[in-house]
C-alpha cells in the first residue's frame, strides 16, 4: 500500500536519509525503530511531504507522492500524528477535532465514544490537556480525517506507564478496524506488542527488517546492537 | 454634552479603526505577513464609494459593491504577487506591499485627480437624531450600529465556523493545518482577501464623514499599526479594544488639546507597550 524506495532526504547540507526503503501493506501495523537522530521522524516527514526527498520514490496505492503538496497527500488518505502532537492550544478540544473532520466512518460522535476523556474535556483549551490527553486528541484528530493509513511518531514518548497502556489499547483497537499503520517508536516492547513487522533504522539506513517471529528471536541482538544508548 | 458628543464620535471612529486593524491583524496572525498596502486598499474603498455614489446616486450600492471589489483586487494581488513572498523575511513583505500601495496611490491620482473629494451623507441618514436636548448626526449613529453588527458577524465567522477555526489553527501552525488536508494556499488567499476587504469596507463607511484624498492611505495605515500594537499582533479582541481606545483618545483630545491629538495616540501606545510589551491581548 505504502512503499518507499531508496529515499534520500537532506536538512540543508546534512544527509539524513541515505536510501531508505520500506513497505507497509494494507491493514498491516509496521514499526520503525531506532535511536534518536536515526532518521525515524525524517522518514515520516518525507512521506507526508513536509520534507521533500532529493531522490527516491514514495508510492501510496500506486501513486507517486514525492513532489505533491502536503494537503494533497493528506487527502489521498495518509494522516500523520506528529512527534509533538501538533495540538492547537488556542482552540478547544472540540475545535481541534472539528477542523479535521472529513467524510467517512469516523465522526465526532464515535470518536468521543472511542476516547471518552476527550468528550469530558471537549470545551477545554487544547493547551490545557495533559500529555496523554493531547496524544489521544492528536490520534483522534488524525482518525477524523478518515485516512487509510496512520503514521504515528512516538505516540508514547514522555508519558507515564499507565497512560502508555491506554494509548496501546487504543492502538490495538484502531488496528482491529483494519487501519494500516506505520508506527515510529523507541520502545521495543510496545512495538513487539503491536506490530506485524518491524524495521530498524540507523544513521539514515534500514539495518534490520523482520516479521514478528524473526523479531522475537532477534530481540536481544536488535536491542543491544541498534537501540542501546 | 460636548463630551458625550466626542465619546460617540470616538466610538464611531474607533469602530472604523477596528475594521481596518482587524483585517491587518488577521492577515498577520495567519499568514505572518505584514501588509503595508492595507491603507491603500482602505483609500480605494473610499474612492469606489465616491465613484459609485456619483454614478448611481446610491450610497448603499457602493456599500454592497465596494468592499467585495476591493477584496477581489486583493485576491488577484495575492495570487499574482504576494503568495510568492510569504516565505521571505518581513523586509520583503514591506518592500512589495509598499510598492503595491504606491501603485494604488498613483493610479488613484491618475483616475480621480490629486485633490480630495467629498461624499454626501446617504439619503435617509442625513440630519440629526435628537434625544431631549442632545442632537447627534444620524449617519454617525448608523455607523456605530452597523460596524457593531459587522464586528459580531466577524466574531461569529472567526469563532464559530470551520473557516474561522482553520484561520485560528493556521495562526498556530500552518503546516499542521495542511497535514489535516486543508488547502493552505486557498485558506491564505481567502484570509488575505477577507482582511483587505475589511479595509475596503472601512473605507466606504468612513467616506461620507471624512471624504477621500489620495494620501489618506499612509495616514490610516499608521493608526492601524498603532491599534494592532496596542491590541497585540494577531488578536481580534485586541483590535477591537485597541481601535476603540485610539478612536476615543483621538476624539476626546481633539476637544481638550487639538494640537496633541495625534501625539496622545502614540502616547497611549507607548503606555500600553511599557505595561504589556506584547499588547493587551498579545502573545510572545
Amino acid at each position: 500500500m505504502l512503499e518507499l524506495s531508496s529515499i534520500h532526504s537532506y536538512y540543508g547540507k546534512s544527509h539524513i536519509l541515505e536510501g531508505v526503503s520500506l513497505a507497509v501493506g494494507e491493514g498491516e501495523l509496521v514499526s520503525l525503530l531506532g535511536r534518536n537522530g536515526a532518521g525515524k521522524t525524517t522518514t515520516l516527514l518525507s512521506i507526508v511531504g513536509v520534507v521533500r526527498p532529493a531522490s527516491g520514490s514514495v508510492t501510496f496505492a500506486g501513486q507517486e507522492l514525492v513532489g505533491r503538496e502536503i494537503y494533497e497527500i493528506a487527502r489521498m488518505g495518509i494522516s500523520l500524528v506528529p512527534e509533538h502532537r501538533g495540538i492547537f492550544s488556542m482552540l478547544t478540544v472540540e475545535e481541534n477535532l472539528a477542523i479535521a473532520v472529513r467524510p467517512g466512518e469516523w465522526t465526532l460522535k464515535n470518536i468521543y465514544e472511542f476516547f471518552p476523556v476527550l468528550y469530558e474535556r471537549r470545551r477545554n483549551g487544547g493547551g490545557a490537556l495533559s500529555g496523554g490527553e493531547q496524544q489521544m486528541l492528536s490520534i483522534a484528530r488524525g482518525l477524523l480525517t478518515n485516512p487509510e493509513m496512520l503514521l504515528l511518531d512516538e505516540p508514547t514518548e514522555g508519558l507515564a506507564p499507565v497512560i502508555i497502556e491506554d494509548i496501546v489499547r487504543a492502538l490495538i483497537k484502531i488496528k482491529q478496524t483494519g487501519m494500516s499503520v506505520l508506527l515510529v517508536e523507541q520502545n521495543l516492547l510496545i512495538c513487539e506488542k503491536l506490530a506485524d513487522r518491524h524495521y530498524v533504522i540507523e544513521e539514515g539506513r534500514i539495518v534490520y527488517s523482520g516479521n514478528a517471529a524473526d523479531f522475537a528471536r532477534d530481540h536481544a541482538t536488535v536491542r543491544d546492537r541498534y537501540l542501546a544508548v | 454634552m460636548l463630551y458625550l458628543f466626542q465619546v460617540l464620535n470616538g466610538l464611531g471612529l474607533g469602530m472604523i479603526y477596528f475594521l481596518i486593524s482587524a483585517g491587518l491583524t488577521i492577515i498577520f496572525g495567519l499568514l505572518n505577513f505584514v501588509n503595508f498596502a492595507h491603507g491603500a486598499f482602505f483609500m480605494l474603498g473610499g474612492y469606489l464609494c465616491w465613484s459609485l455614489t456619483e454614478l448611481t446616486g446610491n450610497f448603499w450600492l457602493s456599500l454592497l459593491i465596494g468592499p467585495p471589489a476591493v477584496a477581489c483586487l486583493a485576491w488577484v494581488a495575492e495570487a499574482a504577487l504576494i503568495r510568492r513572498i510569504y516565505r521571505l523575511p518581513h523586509t520583503f513583505h514591506i518592500l512589495v506591499t509598499v510598492g503595491i500601495a504606491l501603485i494604488l496611490q498613483e493610479t488613484t491620482i491618475m483616475i480621480w485627480g490629486p485633490t480630495g473629494k467629498n461624499i454626501p451623507v446617504p439619503a435617509g441618514l442625513q440630519g440629526v437624531v435628537t434625544l431631549w436636548n442632545f442632537a447627534y448626526p444620524t449617519y454617525r449613529l448608523f455607523l456605530i450600529a452597523f460596524t457593531s453588527l459587522i464586528g459580531l458577524a466577524l466574531w461569529y465567522l472567526l469563532e464559530q465556523t470551520r473557516f474561522g477555526g482553520l484561520v485560528r489553527a493556521g495562526s498556530e501552525s500552518a503546516e499542521m493545518v495542511s497535514l489535516l488536508g486543508t488547502n493552505i494556499h486557498r485558506l491564505f488567499a481567502r484570509t488575505f482577501a477577507l482582511g483587505v476587504g475589511l479595509a475596503g469596507l472601512a473605507g466606504v463607511l468612513s467616506a461620507p464623514i471624512r471624504g477621500v484624498h489620495p494620501f489618506m492611505g499612509p495616514e490610516v495605515l499608521g493608526i492601524a499599526f498603532v491599534v494592532v500594537v496596542i491590541g497585540g499582533m494577531g488578536s481580534f479582541t485586541g483590535a477591537l479594544l485597541g481601535g476603540l481606545l485610539v478612536g476615543l483618545v483621538q476624539s476626546l483630545m481633539s476637544t481638550i488639546w487639538p494640537e496633541g491629538a495625534n501625539l496622545m495616540i502614540y502616547g497611549a501606545m507607548a503606555a500600553v507597550i511599557l505595561l504589556r510589551p506584547y499588547g493587551l491581548f498579545g502573545r510572545a
